[in-house]
């Protein structure tokens, strides 16, 4: 008798699960089952009456049921559920081609990126660098650097000048980067190994001159140091900047009232079909002007020339970004035009190093 | 400087190339800029001999000729009338390329016959106009040859002087250089004296003032009777021709060419025009004079002028006048050779605006030995070119002292150059140089030339021998190199750098401009900062120092609006600048953004811009600079230093204790208005020099101990209604102060006006993080901070909590 209870009851529950509809009716046929007044839990009520033998055998046969019922109502919920989580993810739908959410990227203005590149060269020879003021006075830009009185750069054809100011001296804007020499052997003792980019500033404005520019000097006094270093060192740069390894450059004498010996550099170029190559082609491009730091300009910043003995070089920043970066035009490096900054400009992490590489 | 190869090998006996002797210019510093070979073209041509000439069969005016080449006969059809029999003639053959008309020459047929080459007139070789006939070339023209080499075509050299380089003015200055490098030998330049035959009727005089002397302190002149200023022989003619002078007669022509050739200007006066002594006096002021360029030139005390006892006649060192001009009628010529002071004929060249080859020589200055000399040389090319007699030479003043004794120790060749090279070999330079040299035990005293007034110390000698032994010899000795860099960067340049890339990575496009602009808009952006002005701007709109970084960069969105991008968001780091002198001069990194934050897009982002963004920029600047946001007050109104730029109620300041480091906002309409650009426009300026420098900390870089608390924050939310007129950092202040230790965020999600507030009023809502460290916040001590809270906010501004 009992049996047959436990089977019927199994049959109607299974039933009536397999029939549920949603979640609701599957949990209303545990509860009818299983609950605390369920059918299955009022059957094992009754067993407390009967005798040991019969009461181990009924458990048994009830117990099977109740973990198959458990089973079919799991089984059903699962079912039921990720049926309700398909019906739902069918509806939620993006198109995900759509665009992303707009980002601004900045950039790099090439001739701060090429600065960077030039202090990552010279600072793994040993250079620190140094700054001084766009206004400048006579002594630091012309005077202590050997150019003679009446010397075509001190007029106002070449340079900008300022009113004569308050204290009666006539400042101007540095014509080159050279003042930050005197400024800097004047302030510390040799070893001197300095580069000095910045701004400079020379009445003139066409195709191939802004009225301003950028240079970037280059100084080292020390005991001993000869033109062969001079050679050495602007050979190392040249190569890693341009990343030739084997850039060849010519030296030819040439002539700066703050160095004797001076030397105009040339590297390895090649014009063929209007397109210009740096590398060992036959063709020369000129590229910076140098020589060995003048006795009358050490003489100026009170150093004795015969115990000292060092070198300077000057090179145009836009320039060898023009040639490494194959920039056309000087004077779109300051017309702000963001179509070029974007072309031409380097995104805000590609932070040039001796390590990673200078240039991607 | 111009001269022709002939012209060169006049002073040089060399075998050596043209491109040898160019390259060889080039290594010794006299940089060739041009060289203009007309021979280069004709490569190919030969010299042809006409053997026979006869009658076209088919066309009268035709002749069919039969040309050797010395190895072959060739069939050549020719229309020119001077084709015949025994001429040497120049011959194209096919394959070589026309000079007029760039075309390549084939074989073909002229009326029926076979054509295997051509036979060349002045034209067809772009060597001259002429078209009449073909090239006669000298009977002795060996038959095959170059043409090149027959012809005599002189190759132009144009070298680029350094300003250093007097010396090599003059053609015979370039032979020496050359002949010391070893590309041949130097010819000697016959400057023997010609002995006068009578007393010159012209005296000379001076008439400077004792102190100024100086400004001409030779004058040496010499007349010529009897001569006879007819046109120049063709060479001298032809050499003037190829460097681009214009020879004019005989005794003009001998005074430009030797100006060329000695790098010695003259001048020849006629005789006949001049009243009294001749030499130089100061102009008087308001004196003019009509100069040999037919212009009229105002002089005043500070140009030295040649002149008579009657008037001025030239300026000195720098050109002749026209009314004492020689001219065809010429018989008597009154030759000039002076001395002049280099800085007064540039200043006189610079102020009259005359470029003459006797200002460039002279501004440089000239051998101070060559008056005489040169004086010599111009006497011996007129007598010959031009008949006549010459007088006794007449003089005033002398030349000045030069010599001057340089102590060389020849090792220094190695210890400032950094070549080896024995010092024999320097002496041979030197010497070859014209430099003298005297050796001692102790070194060498070295006298340099009279030509040679730039080489002043032992410096200048090791770059003479390096120069003509050649810049290549100099080996590449790297620099020693210590074993691992020290920082390259003080800590503001890498803090410049950081701050960059920060507002880069932040959308901003990096720009680099002017460093100067227009006078009105330093004006509106200069506060109580001077108007630092040029003296001599490049033009009108670049006549002022910039105060600011703004209106460069406002200026620049406004130009890219006009190319249709009127979004933009552009940074610049540099200087502004405060006052008329050194030093006075601020580093500014400033952003500006124009339009909306991103082109139009379906998420709805976008939005005009404002002052947050600008606000934002400035912190980004600030935080990478190192001056952490939670120091920093944000403060309104001019009081506080907001400048009058900005938007009055739209613009702030960024303060640490009393110091504004940064100023942001939206630009004020007016000055939009002015800039003619649209807005909205916002921008920052951080000064980067005022944040504070880093403490030494003792610990160096390591970073205090992170302790993070054990237990969970509490997150308290609260709504105040305050004053419209009360800034929220007051709000946000008084909270922060409460309890600085368990306080650890306070966050603003929602102001709200409106329905339920009363007028005048507005709801800030603020999420508090309390941060418990030692236990487990219970409800009244949460309760107890919020009363606090609520406490401080009606202290600091009368707030209260929303109901």
């Amino acid at each position: 008798m009992a049996d047959s209870n436990v089977l019927q009851i199994r049959d109607d529950v299974l039933k009536a699960c397999a029939a549920a509809a949603d979640i609701a009716a599957v949990e209303a046929v545990r509860v009818d089952a299983l609950g605390k007044k369920g059918r299955v839990t009022e059957l094992m009520k009754t067993m407390g009456a009967l005798s040991p033998d019969e009461r181990k055998a009924f458990g048994q046969q009830i117990n099977t049921v109740k973990d198959e019922i458990a089973a079919a109502i799991e089984a059903k919920k699962t079912q039921l559920e990720s049926a309700a989580l398909d019906t739902r993810l069918a509806r939620e739908v993006l198109d995900v081609t759509l665009p992303v959410r707009p980002e601004a990227r900045g950039t790099l203005h090439p001739i701060g990126q090429t600065i960077d590149e030039l202090t990552a060269i010279f600072g793994a020879m040993g250079f620190e660098v140094a700054e001084g003021p766009d206004v400048e006075d006579d002594f630091h830009n012309f005077t202590a650097l050997n150019f003679p009185p009446g010397h075509p750069a001190r007029e106002m054809h070449d340079t900008f000048f300022l009113p004569t100011a308050e204290d009666g001296n006539r400042y101007l804007l540095r014509t080159h980067t050279s003042p930050v020499q005197i400024r800097t052997m004047m302030g510390k003792k040799p070893p001197i190994r300095v580069i000095i980019p910045g701004r400079t500033y020379r009445c003139d404005y066409d195709m191939t001159h802004t009225p301003m520019f950028h240079q970037m000097e280059l100084l080292v006094i020390d005991k001993g140091i000869t033109m062969a270093h001079l050679r050495g060192c602007l050979e190392e740069f040249l190569r890693v900047y341009f990343g030739v390894d084997d850039l060849t450059t010519r030296f030819r004498p040439s002539f700066f009232p703050f160095t004797e010996p001076s030397a105009e550099v040339d590297i390895g170029c090649s014009r063929q079909g209007g397109e210009l190559k740096i590398g060992n082609h036959g063709d020369w491009l000129e590229i910076l002007g140098c020589g060995m730091v003048h006795p009358n300009v050490m003489k100026a910043c009170g150093l004795d020339p015969e115990e000292y003995q060092g070198f300077a070089a000057g090179l145009g920043v836009e320039r060898i970004a023009m040639l490494k970066y194959g920039i056309p035009d000087l004077r779109t490096f300051f017309e702000s035009d963001l179509r070029w900054l974007k072309h031409y400009g380097f995104a805000a992490l590609d932070v040039p190093t001796l390590t990673g590489g200078l240039a991607r | 400087m111009k001269f022709t190869l002939s012209w060169l090998k006049d002073h040089l006996e060399t075998t050596a190339s043209l491109d040898e002797i160019t390259a060889k210019l080039t290594a010794i510093g006299l940089e060739v800029e041009s060289i203009a070979d007309p021979g280069a073209a004709l490569k190919g041509f030969i010299v042809g001999h006409v053997l026979e000439a006869n009658q076209h069969p088919n066309a009268d005016r035709l002749r069919l000729c039969a040309v050797s080449t010395g190895t072959e006969t060739l069939q050549v059809v020719c229309g020119a009338p001077n084709a015949r029999a025994g001429l040497k003639v120049v011959l194209a053959r096919p394959g070589v390329t026309i000079p007029a008309t760039g075309d390549v020459l084939k074989k073909g047929a002229i009326r029926g016959v076979e054509s295997q080459g051509m036979m060349c007139s002045t034209r067809e070789l772009k060597l001259g106009e002429d078209h009449d006939g073909i090239i006669e070339l000298p009977a002795d023209a060996p038959v095959g040859a170059d043409v090149a080499g027959v012809l005599n075509i002189d190759p132009v050299i144009e070298i680029n002087l350094t300003p250093n380089r007097v010396d090599a003015l003059g053609v015979y200055g370039v032979a020496r250089d050359l002949a010391a490098a070893g590309l041949g030998t130097l010819k000697p330049y016959d400057t023997a004296p010609v002995a006068g035959t009578f007393d010159s009727p012209r005296k000379v005089a001076t008439w400077l003032p004792a102190d100024k002397a100086a400004l001409c302190p030779q004058f040496v002149g010499r007349a010529i009777r009897g001569v006879k200023n007819a046109e120049s022989p063709a060479w001298l003619k032809d050499r003037l021709t190829a460097i681009g002078l214009r020879p004019v007669s005989a005794l003009v022509d001998i005074t430009q060419y030797l100006t060329i050739d000695l790098g010695r200007p003259l001048h020849a006066f006629d005789d006949a025009k001049l009243k009294g002594a001749v030499g130089p006096r100061l102009a008087k002021d308001g004196e003019s004079l009509v100069a040999l360029n037919g212009k009229t030139y105002a002089l005043d005390a500070n140009t030295v002028v040649i002149a008579d006892e009657s008037a001025a006649l030239g300026i000195g060192g720098v050109m002749g006048g026209e009314t004492t001009a020689v001219s065809e009628t010429t018989t008597t010529v009154f030759l000039e050779s002076a001395l002049f002071d280099p800085l007064n004929i540039a200043a006189t060249g610079r102020k009259l605006q005359i470029n003459s080859d006797a200002r460039y020589c002279f501004e440089r200055g000239v051998d101070p030995e060559s008056a005489i000399s040169g004086a010599e040389a111009a006497t011996r090319m007129i007598l010959k070119l031009c008949g006549g007699e010459a007088s006794h030479m007449v003089q005033v003043g002398t030349a000045p002292q030069w010599k001057r004794v340089i102590k060389f120790d020849p090792a220094r060749v190695h210890t400032l150059g950094g070549i080896d090279l024995p010092p024999g070999g320097s002496k041979t330079t030197l010497a070859r140089l014209g430099f003298t040299i005297d050796e001692h035990a102790s070194g060498w005293n070295v006298t340099p030339p009279s030509w040679r007034g730039d080489i002043e110390g032992w410096q200048d000698l090791v770059e003479e021998v390096l120069r003509i032994h050649g810049y290549d010899a100099i080996p590449a000795v790297p620099l020693p190199r210590p074993s691992m860099p020290k920082v390259t960067l003080t800590p503001a340049q890498r803090q410049a750098g950081i701050t960059r890339r920060t507002l880069a990575a932040r959308g901003l496009a990096e720009t680099t401009t002017w460093a100067f602009l227009p006078r009105a808009q330093a004006d509106l952006f200069r506060g109580d900062l001077p108007l630092v002005l040029l003296a001599n701007p490049i033009s009108s709109d670049l006549d002022a120092m910039r105060p600011s970084l703004i209106p460069n960069l406002a200026a620049a969105a406004g130009r890219n609006a006009n190319r249709g991008m009127t979004d933009v968001a552009l940074f610049e780091l540099g200087p502004r600048f405060e006052a008329n002198k050194p030093g006075a001069q601020v580093q500014i990194a400033c952003a500006l953004r124009a339009g909306h934050t991103s082109a139009r897009h379906w998420s709805g982002t976008r939005r005009p811009v404002d002052a947050f963004d600008a606000k934002a920029d400035a912190l980004a600047a600030l935080d990478a600079a190192g001056a952490s946001a939670a120091g920093l007050q944000t403060a309104t109104g001019s009081e506080a230093g907001v400048p009058g730029w900005f938007h009055p109620g739209r613009a702030g300041v960024l303060k640490l204790g009393n110091q504004v480091l940064a100023t942001f906002g939206e630009l004020h309409p007016r000055v939009l208005a002015a800039l003619d650009i649209k807005g909205p426009v916002v921008a920052c300026e951080v000064f980067l020099e005022r944040i504070p420098p880093a403490k030494k900390k003792q610990a160096g870089v390591a970073r205090p101990l992170l302790k993070p608390s054990p237990f969970q924050p509490v997150e308290r939310d609260f709504a105040f209604v305050v004053d419209t007129k009360v800034a929220a950092e007051t709000v946000l202040r008084a909270v922060r102060n409460v309890d600085k230790a368990l306080i650890t965020d306070v966050g603003l999600f929602d102001v709200y006006v409106g329905a339920g507030i009363g007028a005048g009023e507005k709801s800030l809502a603020l999420s508090v993080t309390l941060q418990p460290r030692d236990a487990t916040l219970t409800d009244a001590e949460i309760e107890a901070v919020a009363a606090k809270v609520v406490a401080a906010v009606e202290k600091a501004c009368g707030g209260r909590l929303r109901a």
